[in-house]
């Protein structure tokens, strides 16, 4: 840890978060609100990535979890009108409980029959969302009556101080102990048992931390939009977009993660001219990524300054 | 009157669910790959049958061919540009290939079903059937393509099961599932295994694609639940197993049916997604697995 606040990597980030924090002051709203959008999805990617990248899990459902958090938040404000801070603690809440009661069955099973739990699970959440209509909105969408701030400037600095706060504890976890644990029992199960630790326990905590950021950032993404839908928070393809902006930013990094993210939402903001076939082209530079760089955007960056 | 109604009905579903998962089988039981642009080329096949009906103004037989020949090249485009790079990668460690092939094929199929939305539109699109008209099957009132479509399902599968247990070529596909480096030894070419399998593959999709075009019609939303549904198919009866996933289309297409028949066609999926998880629990292996 103490050779991290050493390293290039280390003041890269300060760096940057540093002139992030300054952006309010000369960029308009249109891009703020995008890349506060941007933020929030950086810390679905980071906390996805300490499930893959370390513990070796493939969650095909990062959006159940987002989904529970956000849902969650949103009806209570909704029907209760309890304050939006608390709305949030609890959706953050509800979600580490959905993530431990679907880690129990799920890590039973390893490698695709994982995958496929996890998959199932935004299935049916999103099912019961159409089905329950009457509480959660539909198809329709959920309407929230209040919101954190209308400051756009604001909204930007609690998207980038919670991914920054989000980032230091994720990655600091992965470079601790826990996190070589985790990392050894994602590549040698056997072996990483042998040494005498507890695989279930490690992967069930990591799960259960890769739940809470991601309800966390599902309910505050749902108090900045004023709105909770499916198909921003529960769909598959959301689920299938934080997975590419992890691949892409570099997977085992954490930090890369937030990277894939922004990039995937601002280049989705630049392709918006060529109308529909930006999603087409993103995919298309994610799978040129995944087949040339497998390690991503970060992984090729650091791989280069080991060389050298 | 009603339950004649949901056996035809369910019988119809549950053949074309197990034509469409038992090619995905089949690829994962003999290379380890679970192909995840199933869906979008099943669409696409589904697509190229109503575009040569209704662009080239070709006959429905020339259309059906036309679709199954571009699932076909589909199929080997996947094969050739993303699982093979992958599998042959030296940057990418051996235990992380299978995660880089399902990233790899789920961004491939987007991108099959982000061009299909751009030339073709993302509105539903029937292809015309091959035969038309009703019939009367103890009093229910059937479309005779409904027929149709569950009688070449069964031919399709069953030439498949005459094909790997009969002839050479499909005794060498059998031994690469059971034991790669046997085959090997035995002077087989695996790659050329695995080329004769993604050509099975290929045409299996596309005439289920183009089966599922007639009888229920696609579009490019489809790509995502019909690669889901393939994938729980293939799970729930045994990754690998293809009796295993016979077996779990006609569990899975029958509960769907009886539950929009009996209960709400809102709640179709439901059951036979809760019954997924509650196998997982049981029994991860799935139905007929053998891990």
């Amino acid at each position: 840890m103490a050779d991290f606040f050493k390293s290039r990597l280390f003041w890269i980030s300060l760096i940057v978060v540093v002139i992030a924090s300054t952006l309010p002051l000369y960029v308009s709203g249109y891009i703020l609100g995008l890349l506060t959008v941007a933020y929030y999805f950086g810390v679905f990617a980071m906390a996805w990535d300490l499930l893959f990248g370390f513990a070796g899990e493939v969650n095909f459902g990062p959006t159940f979890l987002i989904g529970v958090g956000a849902y969650t938040a949103g009806i209570l404000n909704n029907e209760y009108g309890w304050s939006v801070y608390l709305c949030i603690v609890l959706g953050a809440l509800a979600a580490v409980i959905a993530g431990f009661v679907l880690a129990l069955p799920a890590l039973r099973v390893r490698g695709p029959y994982f995958g496929l739990t996890t998959l199932v699970a935004v299935l049916i959440l999103q099912n019961f969302i159409v089905v329950f209509a009457e509480l959660t909105g539909g198809e329709i969408g959920l309407t929230i009556p209040d919101v954190i701030t209308i400051n756009a400037g604001v909204n930007y600095w609690i998207a980038l101080g919670f991914m920054t706060i989000s980032a230091i504890i994720l990655y600091g976890l992965s470079q601790s102990p826990v996190g070589l644990v985790l990392q050894a029992s994602g590549q040698d199960p056997v072996q990483a048992g042998a040494l005498g630790f507890n695989i279930v326990k490690h992967k069930l905590a990591a799960f259960v931390v890769s739940a809470f950021f991601s309800g966390l950032s599902g309910a505050l993404l749902v108090f900045y939009f004023g709105t909770a839908s499916v198909g921003t928070v529960v769909d598959v393809a959301v689920g299938v977009n934080v997975i590419v902006a992890a691949v892409l930013g570099g997977r085992r990094t954490v930090l890369g993660a937030a990277l894939g993210a922004i990039f995937l939402i601002v280049a989705g903001e630049f392709l918006r001219p060529t109308g529909e076939l930006a999603t087409f082209i993103v995919s298309a530079v994610a799978l040129l990524v995944v087949l040339f760089f497998p390690g991503g955007f970060l992984g090729a960056a650091l791989s280069r300054e080991a060389r050298s | 009157m009603l339950a004649f109604q949901i056996l035809i009905d369910g019988f119809a579903i549950s053949a074309l669910y197990a034509l469409g998962a038992t090619g995905f089988t089949l690829i994962f039981g003999v290379s380890g790959v679970l192909n995840l642009s199933h869906g979008a080329i099943m669409v696409l096949a589904a697509v190229a049958a109503w575009a040569g009906a209704s662009m080239l103004h070709m006959n429905t037989y020339e259309g059906a061919l036309l679709g199954v020949v571009v699932a076909l090249v589909a199929a080997f485009a996947t094969y050739f540009a993303v699982v093979q790079p992958i599998q042959r990668s030296r940057r990418i460690p051996n235990e992380e290939k299978e995660i880089f092939v399902l990233t790899g094929t789920l961004l491939w199929g987007i991108m099959i079903q982000e061009l299909i939305a751009y030339f073709f539109t993302n509105n539903a699109k029937t292809v015309l059937p091959i035969v038309e008209g009703v019939m009367d099957i103890f009093g229910v009132r059937t479309p005779r393509n409904e027929i149709f479509t569950a009688v070449v399902c069964c031919l399709v599968i069953g030439l498949l099961w005459a094909l790997v247990n009969r002839t050479r070529t499909g005794k060498a596909v059998l031994a690469a599932s059971m034991n790669p480096r046997g085959v090997t030894l035995l002077g087989l070419e695996l790659t050329n295994i695995y080329i004769v399998v993604w050509a099975i593959y290929g045409i299996l999709a596309g005439i289920a694609g183009v089966l599922l075009g007639m009888f229920l019609g696609v579009s490019s939303y489809s790509v995502g639940p019909l690669t889901a549904s393939a994938f729980s198919i293939v799970v729930l009866g045994g990754l690998g197993s293809v009796s295993g996933s016979l077996i779990a289309a006609f569990v899975v297409g029958y509960l769907e049916t009886l539950t929009a028949y009996l209960v709400s066609p809102a709640y179709r999926t439901i059951p036979a997604l809760l019954l997924l998880v509650i196998v997982m629990y049981i029994r991860p292996q799935g139905l007929l697995g053998r891990r």
